[in-house]
């Protein structure tokens, strides 16, 4: 299957601002995985070290969550557009930066 | 469902009534049935805080207050600054260095002398949630940080309030509502905030002038909506709004039966540590990076001595046309593993950023590939600007 993954812009530093990828797969999870091949920082991002799913990232394909359908397993249709949502909280870096 | 809402969000409509100068001033909202008069005695009865008087919350108050909701409160312990023009339209520039809730209450009376402002200048925390939402039938979420948004999220989940949450970053912008009992919490969308670092923050990354006024405005209407009791709130939807393509998106999202907060067995009850929660506290992984960071004055002293060392500048090439440390190579972050035969390992590398966040990321990835001779400039371009070189203009 043919589907777009669209990028967030708060990931896009790590796809030299590639707003959206093209990659050709059966499942979320091979989605992810191809798109990791092509820009391997991203994974630090979206998977925590055993591989799973980090827990301020959603993935939807199209308007519905993954975690309502079969996760990274589930199967994809032609032309479905797969979305990674990271939480973001905008504004505000001196709360978080002054510790660094 | 809405007319189920609006019951329970705004109490006491009934006992509200309006002078001929009300009446005339809205008249444009009295001669749509779908506000009329009962409508508009519902703003009026109503009470709405608003959590941040920054991008989102300044056109939020700018147009609760012109709708004639009758009570809003205002919540921000900052001060304004410079670079909060760019956005903050509630702010003049003579207002710079004035209390954010001062300068916004005179404003929003000025509009309209028929509402109540209270002024909150305080950090909300887990101390005074409870007491202050208590008082507000609906609460605004216009913050820019996670430790508030969880906050607001428990209490606003303990206390049965709906919580209309807007986000911004960039070009993009997230509105929904939260709303115990008739959807989703943003603890079901997003169980735990990201570390801090991991995804860069608003100042890090910047934000398009105008969509916390989009997102903000979205805000006020589904405030509207619910105390009116009309259309279809944006409850168990989420809105994404790209202002670069201009082009909405809606999300459907729903209610996790294993929430932590508004699931089938909670395990937070009451409210909890935030800072904490969010690793916002001076962490064991902050820490770390404090150690492996030196201050602009040490850079000065090192810059001074001539000392063989190599400065790597992991900003966007943006912010390098505005301002750079001198002798320094550009390399942005997410270059950084792709150019390592770039970076001299025999010397000290000294990384940094705007502020100290991209940097100390950095930091930790070049420790990991095994440059252990890697320091992090504490503070970022901005810290040395002030206290270095006055010449590096500041953004
Ligand atoms: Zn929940």
């Amino acid at each position: 299957m043919k589907v777009v993954i669209q990028i967030p812009s708060a990931l896009r530093a790590l796809t030299g601002n590639t707003n959206q990828v093209e990659v050709e797969a059966q499942t979320v999870g091979e989605a992810l995985a191809a798109l990791l091949e092509l820009y391997p920082s991203i994974g630090r991002y979206i998977f925590d070290d055993q591989q799973r799913l980090r827990s301020f990232i959603n993935i939807f394909i199209n308007d519905r969550d993954i975690k309502t359908l079969n996760g990274l397993e589930t199967r994809l249709k032609d032309s479905d557009r797969i979305l990674i949502l990271p939480a973001i909280a905008g504004g505000l870096s001196r709360g978080i930066c002054k510790y660094i | 469902m809405s007319d189920l809402v609006q019951r329970e969000v705004v109490k006491g409509s009934n006992y509200t009534s309006f002078t001929m100068e009300e009446i005339r001033r809205y008249g444009r909202h009295l001669i749509m049935p779908e506000v009329g008069l009962e409508g508009q005695r519902r703003l009026k009865a109503a009470r709405v805080l608003v959590v941040g008087v920054g991008g989102l919350g300044a056109p939020v108050s700018l147009y609760l207050a012109a709708a004639g909701v009758g009570k809003i409160g205002l919540l921000d312990f900052d001060e304004i600054d410079e670079t909060n023009l760019q956005r903050q339209v509630i702010f003049s520039t003579p207002d710079v260095g004035r209390k954010k809730v001062e300068v916004a209450k005179e404003r929003l009376l000025k509009l309209n002398p028929h509402i109540e402002v209270e002024t909150h200048d305080t950090l909300i925390n887990s101390e005074n949630a409870l007491d202050i939402i208590r008082e507000y039938d609906i609460v605004v979420d216009a913050t820019d940080n996670f430790p508030t948004r969880y906050l607001l999220n428990d209490a606003c989940v303990m206390l049965g309030k709906p919580l209309i949450y807007g986000s911004i970053f960039r070009f993009d912008g997230q509105v929904s509502v939260f709303y115990a009992g008739k959807g989703p919490c943003y603890r079901c969308l997003y169980p735990e905030p990201p570390p801090p670092g991991l995804v860069p923050s608003c100042a890090e990354g910047g934000v398009l002038g105008v969509l916390p006024g989009i997102v903000g405005s979205l805000q006020a209407n589904e405030a509207l909506k619910l105390i009116i009791g009309i259309g279809e709130p944006l409850i168990g939807r989420l809105l994404l709004v790209d202002a670069l393509s201009m082009t909405f998106r809606e999300l459907r999202i729903s209610r996790d039966r294993n929430c932590p907060v508004c699931g089938d067995n909670p395990t937070i009850k009451e409210l909890i540590d935030y800072e904490q929660f969010c690793g916002t506290r001076v962490s064991g992984e902050a820490l770390d990076a404090a150690r492996n960071s030196i201050t602009p004055l040490e850079l000065k002293k090192l810059l001074e001595r001539g000392e063989e060392i190599q400065l790597i500048d992991v900003r966007e090439p943006v912010e390098w046309e505005i301002c750079r440390i001198p002798g320094a190579k550009l390399i942005p972050l997410g270059q950084l593993t792709s150019r390592l035969h770039e970076i001299d390992q025999t010397r000290k590398v000294i990384v940094y950023c705007h502020s100290g966040q991209r940097s100390a990321l950095a930091v930790k990835l070049l420790r990991e590939l095994g440059l252990t001779n890697t320091y992090n400039l504490a503070g970022g371009i901005d810290a040395y600007a002030e206290q270095v070189d006055p010449s590096i203009p500041r953004y």
